[in-house]
């Protein structure tokens, strides 16, 4: 229960902190909009819907990357990260705080995106929104670590998409093809799968991340 | 509680801390001086475990729990007022009575009135208050402070004198400082770097 305690008090400072700054939403707001139209009017109307389908995703990936960059810059500021990490909690609460705080930005960004979608190019059947869900907690929890990682590096603003982009491409695979397959179940469970372990995976090495 | 010996951390290539041994028994003041670049924050991130030596062993004797320290940047969120700060961090160093010590921190270095502002409303020697009651919110065993009076005007160095006067004897507290004469009535002990 303390953990969970931690984590709660962990994500509900990241909340607080974008509320008052307002640095990272109102910018994923703005560029998955932006991206939308702009795809809206590149693709020819022949294009098909799995043409579509493949821009949502790469409308989904970038903005899940934007705010991935701005994710460790509270904590940046004033070394924050230090004090965190000197606290004797367990040093993965950091890490879920932060990927529950990001999964909450790029959930409200999504809320916007997806009926946007829908107005622009084709509607979502219900195995398509789940794959988006499930993709949506795989690429925080690996993008937080990579992001934690990146940001001890100078130049971290290159190095987050090259860190994040390899390990999302499993989740784009699922992704779209649980809204393009007959058979997207399985990939459902495949995005299941990928959160599963990724998730363990960063959780158990991000203590590593953070210390010498 | 203390115990290093031939102490040397590498950057890279870049050597910042060469063949320092310190000592500091339970109880114990050491002052921590040198002229800049010599080293003194990086002992003091190697005593709070926040870096590896690269060479020589290491031994405190407080976890994680026992420690305050003293950055130069004051670990605190900006965005953040002066109690949604402490109460964070006393959420996660399970401090007792959480809200009663906090309000008695804040009180005693004078920050009641300006709690429920926003830090980066603060001063700097405001902002170095509040770090000094983040580092002893916990009442830490070990103490471990990077140029504690940086940015206090007289009024909040007389409120650190104070501190530091009741500390002395019963916590452990290593001071990086360029002032060493102004904490020569506590020390017990000291490093000095070249």
């Amino acid at each position: 229960m303390t953990y969970l305690a931690d984590v709660a008090a962990l994500t509900r400072k990241d909340l607080r902190v974008e509320l008052r700054g307002r640095d990272t939403l109102p910018a994923m707001l703005l560029f998955v909009l932006a991206t939308l139209v702009v795809f809206h009017f590149a693709i020819p109307d022949a294009a098909g819907d799995d043409a579509a389908y493949g821009l949502l995703w790469v409308a989904i990936v970038f903005t899940a990357l934007l705010g991935l960059a701005r994710a460790w810059v509270p904590e940046q500021e004033h070394g924050v990260l230090d004090g965190l990490v000197l606290a004797p909690c367990d040093r993965s609460a950091i890490w879920l705080g932060k990927t529950l705080a990001t999964l909450a930005f790029l959930l409200a960004a999504q809320a916007v995106a997806l009926p946007a979608f829908v107005l622009f190019f084709e509607p979502l059947d219900a195995t398509a929104i789940a794959g988006v869900l499930l993709a949506d907690i795989g690429i925080c929890a690996v993008g937080s670590l990579m992001s934690a990682m990146a940001a001890a590096s100078r130049a971290r603003e290159l190095l987050l998409p090259l860190l994040v982009l390899p390990l999302a491409i499993p989740l784009i695979v699922g992704g779209v093809g649980a809204a393009v397959s007959a058979d997207g179940e399985r990939f459902l469970l495949f995005l299941l799968l990928y959160d599963a372990v990724f998730a363990v995976l960063s959780w158990a090495s991000f203590e590593y991340v953070v210390t010498e | 509680m203390i115990r290093g010996r031939d102490l040397e951390k590498r950057y890279g290539r870049k050597r910042v801390l060469r063949g320092v041994d310190i000592a500091v028994v339970q109880g114990g003041f050491a002052v921590v001086t040198g002229p800049n670049g010599s080293g003194k924050t990086t002992l003091l991130r190697l005593l709070a475990g926040l870096a590896l030596p690269t060479r020589g062993d290491l031994v405190v004797e407080a976890d994680r729990s026992c420690i305050g320290y003293l950055a130069h940047e004051p670990l605190v969120y900006p965005e953040l007022t002066a109690v949604e700060n402490l109460d964070l961090f006393g959420r996660l160093y399970r401090v007792r009575e959480r809200r009663e010590r906090i309000g008695m921190l804040l009180e005693r270095f004078s920050l009641w009135d300006a709690r429920n502002e926003r830090v980066s409303t603060y001063s700097r020697g405001m902002t170095q208050r509040l770090a000094l009651c983040r580092a002893l919110l916990h009442d830490p065993d070990l103490l471990l402070l990077d140029e504690p009076y940086s940015a206090l005007d007289e009024a909040g160095a007389t409120l650190l004198d104070r501190e530091l006067e009741a500390l002395a004897g019963t916590r452990t507290v290593v001071v990086a400082t360029h002032d060493p004469e102004r904490l020569a009535a506590f020390q017990s002990g000291g490093v000095a770097l070249a």
